[in-house]
C-alpha cells in the first residue's frame, strides 16, 4: 500500500482549538499544503488576524507575527514594502477585514500591495461568542441580531469583495467554499494562485473562503456545512469576482 | 477492479464531526464507542469495508487527523 | 560641517533619513506636514526605501509595526489628535518589542483643539495613551538642532532598547527655521535587525506576539519589559541645567516652553535675580534625581508649560514636600512671551524673598 495522503508537512503536530468543523481548520491545512507545496516555507511570513484565527501562528509553522484588530492589511503592508522578498500571507476574518479593517483592506487593494490576502468569512464573530458581523445575513440570528438581521436596522450583508474588485490595483479575487470536496479542492487551487500572483509582483490578491461556524450558528456539523453550500452561497455567489491574470496561469 | 485503500484515523485528535462520514462514497467509516481524552467520540475506519483509498475524507477533515494508503 | 536654514519639520526627516530610516509612514495634519512632504520628495525615491501616505494615522502605525518586524529603521509622524489614533498600534509596538520611532508636533487640544503649539501631550506621552503597562522613551527637543541630534538618538534607543520612542516636539518647534548642522551621515548599508521577521530560512519559525492563553506569560514579559525600563531609566536619562548653581528660584521647562523660559530667565539675571532653568530633555525617564539634587540647593520651583499641568505633576512626585513648586500655564496654542514669563517669575521671586535669602 503506497500512502496517498499525509498529514501535510507545514501543519504543526497539534489538535486545532477551533470547533469540530470549523472552517478555519480546513483553511490553515489547505494553507500549509500549499506553502509546502510550493516551495515558499523559507520566504513566507504570515500575519494573524483577531479572532479565531488568531492562533493561526501555533498551527502553520512559517514566520508569523500578531497583528492589531483589523490592521493585518497595514501590518502586511509594512512589511512588505521594508522586505519585498518576503511572501507575505495576509489571514483575517470577516470582522477583521470588512468591519473594522475596511479602511485599510480598501487602500492595501487600491495601492495594489503585493500580498495574499485570505478572507475567511463565516458571517459571524467566532471567537467572541457568536455576535453580529459585516457579512450576516438577512434574518440570520445572532447575539447581537436576536430577532435576526433586520436591513432597516443593521443593513444588508457587505459585499467587500465586489468592492475591491472594481480597484485597478487589484488583480485576482475568488470566492470559493470549504465546503465539499469540490469547494475544498477549488479553494486550494485559489490560494495557490494568489501566492504565484505575489511572487509575479503583478498585484493585489484575495480569497474570499465561506466558512462553516458550526457553534455559533447553532447547528450541527454536517449542518452548517450544508447551509454554506446552500443558504449564504445566495448572498455571497461563489466564483472568480475579478482576474486579470488571462491565461497566465492556465495548466 | 477498483483500488483497494484503508485509513488511518488520529484518535488523539479526531474531534467526531462526522464529516468524513458525510462525504465517504464506500461508508468506510462509522463513530467509535471509545471516549478520547478531548472528549470526543472519534471516528473509526470499518475493517473490511470497500474503500478505494479515494482520500476524500482527508480532504474534508478539518483536524487533518486522516492519513491513506491506496495499492 | 556646514549649517543649513531648515524649518523644524524638514529637520526632524534629514535627520532620520541620515540615522538610516528606511520606512515612513505618515498622513497629513498641520502643523507637521513639512516632515511628510520632506519624507515624500527625500525618502520616497530612494532606493530600497518606502514613503507612504496611509489611509489614516491608524494605518500608518500599524504600518511602522509592519516595517519594524521586518528589521528595519521605520518611523510616522503626526501631531494630538493623530498621536491619539495611534495609541492601540503603540501599546501593540510595546508589547511586540519592535523598535520605531513616533514624532508629535503638538498643537492645542482637546479634541480639534488649535493648530498652534503646545505641550498638552505631556501626559499622553509619558503615561502611555495605549492600554497596558508599558513605557515609552519620550525625548523633547527644544531647539533646531535637539530636533537633529534627538532624532538620530530616538533612531538609536529604539534599537538598543527595542522599544517605541516618542520625540515630542510642537507646531512652534516644526515651523521655526534655525540653523542646523546634521553631525551624522546616512548609512551606506541601511541596517537591518538581527531579529527581523524575513521567513523561516535555515531555522526554525518565530512568532512574534503577545498574546497567551495564560497570562503568566504575559505577566512574565510584563516583568521583563520593565527590568528593561529600570536600565533605561539608570541610563538614559537626560536634562540640561542652565544658571542653576546659585539659584534661588528654579524654573522648570521642555520643549519650547524652556525657550520661553530661557529667555526670561536671563532677562531676570539682568535684574538681578537669581533664577535658574531646568529642562528635562527626556520627559521619560524623567530626570527626578537631578531635579531632587537641585533641591538640596533652593526650594522654590516653577513649573512653566503650554498646558494645565501635567509635568507639573512629575516634578511634584519627584520633589514631594523638599520644596515649594508653583505652576504657570497657557493651554489651547497659545504660547507665552518671555517677557509674560519674567512677570511672573518676579512676582514668585519677590513674594517669596528668595531677594533676601
Amino acid at each position: 500500500m503506497n500512502k496517498v495522503y499525509s498529514r501535510p508537512a507545514l501543519l504543526k503536530r497539534k489538535a486545532f482549538h477551533h470547533c469540530a468543523g470549523c472552517g478555519h481548520s480546513v483553511i490553515h491545512r489547505l494553507v500549509a499544503e500549499v506553502i509546502d507545496e510550493m516551495g515558499i516555507k523559507e520566504k513566507t511570513v504570515g500575519i494573524a488576524p483577531c479572532g479565531c484565527s488568531v492562533f493561526a501562528y501555533d498551527y502553520i509553522d512559517v514566520d508569523f507575527a500578531e497583528s492589531a484588530h483589523g490592521r493585518g492589511a497595514a501590518v502586511a503592508t509594512g512589511l512588505k514594502r521594508a522586505y519585498p522578498e518576503a511572501i507575505v500571507l495576509n489571514y483575517q476574518g470577516d470582522g477583521d477585514l470588512a468591519a473594522i479593517g475596511t479602511a485599510e483592506t480598501i487602500h492595501a487593494a487600491n495601492r495594489g500591495e503585493r500580498l495574499t490576502t485570505i478572507f475567511v468569512n463565516n458571517a459571524v464573530y467566532g471567537m467572541t461568542g457568536g455576535q453580529m458581523a459585516p457579512t450576516t445575513l438577512l434574518g440570520q440570528t445572532t447575539t447581537t441580531t436576536p430577532f435576526g438581521r433586520d436591513p432597516k436596522i443593521e443593513g444588508h450583508p457587505l459585499k467587500i469583495s465586489e468592492m475591491l474588485a472594481l480597484l485597478d490595483g487589484v488583480v485576482y479575487i475568488e470566492r470559493t467554499a470549504v465546503t465539499s470536496p469540490a469547494g475544498i479542492r477549488k479553494t486550494k487551487k485559489a490560494i495557490e494562485k494568489a501566492f504565484r500572483i505575489q511572487m509575479d509582483d503583478l498585484g493585489y490578491a484575495m480569497v474570499e473562503i465561506l466558512s462553516p461556524c458550526p457553534v455559533n450558528w447553532k447547528m450541527g456539523v454536517l449542518e452548517s456545512w450544508q447551509w454554506v453550500d446552500n443558504e449564504m452561497v445566495k448572498a455571497f455567489p461563489l466564483g472568480i469576482l475579478k482576474d486579470t491574470t488571462g491565461d497566465r496561469y492556465a495548466h | 477492479m477498483a483500488a483497494k485503500g484503508y485509513i488511518e484515523i488520529d484518535q488523539v485528535i479526531c474531534k467526531g464531526c462526522e464529516i468524513c462520514i458525510a462525504f465517504c462514497p464506500k461508508k468506510s467509516m462509522s463513530v467509535s464507542d471509545k471516549i478520547n481524552a478531548a472528549g470526543y467520540f472519534p471516528v473509526v475506519f470499518n475493517d473490511g469495508s470497500e474503500c478505494t483509498g479515494c482520500a476524500i475524507c482527508a480532504i474534508v477533515c478539518p483536524e487533518a487527523a486522516i492519513e491513506v494508503y491506496r495499492e | 560641517m556646514n549649517k543649513v536654514l531648515m524649518d523644524g519639520n524638514s529637520v526632524i526627516g534629514e535627520a532620520a533619513i541620515r540615522a538610516g530610516c528606511q520606512c515612513y509612514f505618515g498622513y497629513p495634519i498641520t502643523p507637521q506636514n513639512e516632515l511628510t512632504e520632506y519624507m515624500a520628495e527625500n525618502l520616497g525615491r530612494k532606493k530600497g526605501c518606502t514613503f507612504i501616505q496611509a489611509e489614516s494615522e491608524i494605518a500608518a502605525i500599524n504600518m511602522v509595526y509592519g516595517a519594524s518586524l521586518a528589521g528595519v529603521r521605520t518611523m510616522t509622524s503626526s501631531s494630538s489628535p493623530g498621536i491619539s489614533l495611534k495609541q492601540e498600534g503603540i501599546s501593540y509596538l510595546a508589547a511586540c518589542e519592535l523598535p520605531s520611532v513616533i514624532v508629535n508636533m503638538s498643537r492645542g487640544g482637546p479634541g480639534l483643539g488649535s493648530i498652534c503649539a503646545s505641550q498638552s501631550d505631556y501626559f499622553q506621552a509619558t503615561r502611555g495613551g495605549g492600554h497596558g503597562d508599558y513605557r515609552t522613551i519620550v525625548l523633547a527637543p527644544s531647539t533646531g538642532q535637539e530636533l537633529a541630534d534627538l532624532t538620530q538618538r530616538a533612531f538609536d534607543l529604539a534599537d538598543k532598547y527595542r522599544i517605541p520612542v516618542l520625540i515630542l516636539g510642537d507646531a512652534m518647534l516644526g515651523q521655526m527655521m534655525e540653523p542646523v548642522e546634521f553631525k551624522h551621515e546616512a548609512p551606506e548599508v541601511p541596517p537591518v535587525r538581527p531579529d527581523a521577521l524575513r521567513g523561516a530560512k535555515g531555522r526554525p519559525s518565530k512568532i512574534v506576539k503577545i498574546l497567551s492563553s495564560n497570562p503568566r506569560d504575559v505577566e512574565e514579559l510584563n516583568w521583563s519589559l520593565y527590568r528593561r525600563y529600570q536600565l533605561i531609566a539608570e541610563e538614559e536619562t537626560s536634562s540640561d541645567s542652565f544658571l542653576v548653581d546659585d539659584a534661588e528660584l528654579v524654573v522648570v521647562a521642555f520643549g519650547i516652553g524652556a525657550r520661553v523660559a530661557r529667555g526670561a530667565v536671563k532677562n531676570a539675571r539682568g535684574y538681578g535675580m537669581k533664577v535658574g532653568l531646568f529642562r528635562p530633555i527626556t520627559l521619560w525617564p524623567f530626570p527626578s534625581e537631578s531635579l531632587q539634587a537641585l533641591s538640596e540647593k533652593t526650594k522654590n520651583f516653577m513649573v512653566f508649560e503650554l498646558n494645565m499641568g501635567q509635568m507639573l505633576e512629575d516634578v511634584r512626585l519627584a520633589l514631594g514636600d523638599k520644596a515649594d513648586v508653583f505652576f504657570y500655564g497657557r493651554p489651547g496654542g497659545v504660547v507665552s512671551t518671555p517677557a509674560e514669563v519674567l512677570r511672573v517669575i518676579a512676582r514668585h521671586y519677590y513674594q517669596r524673598g528668595c531677594n533676601r535669602a
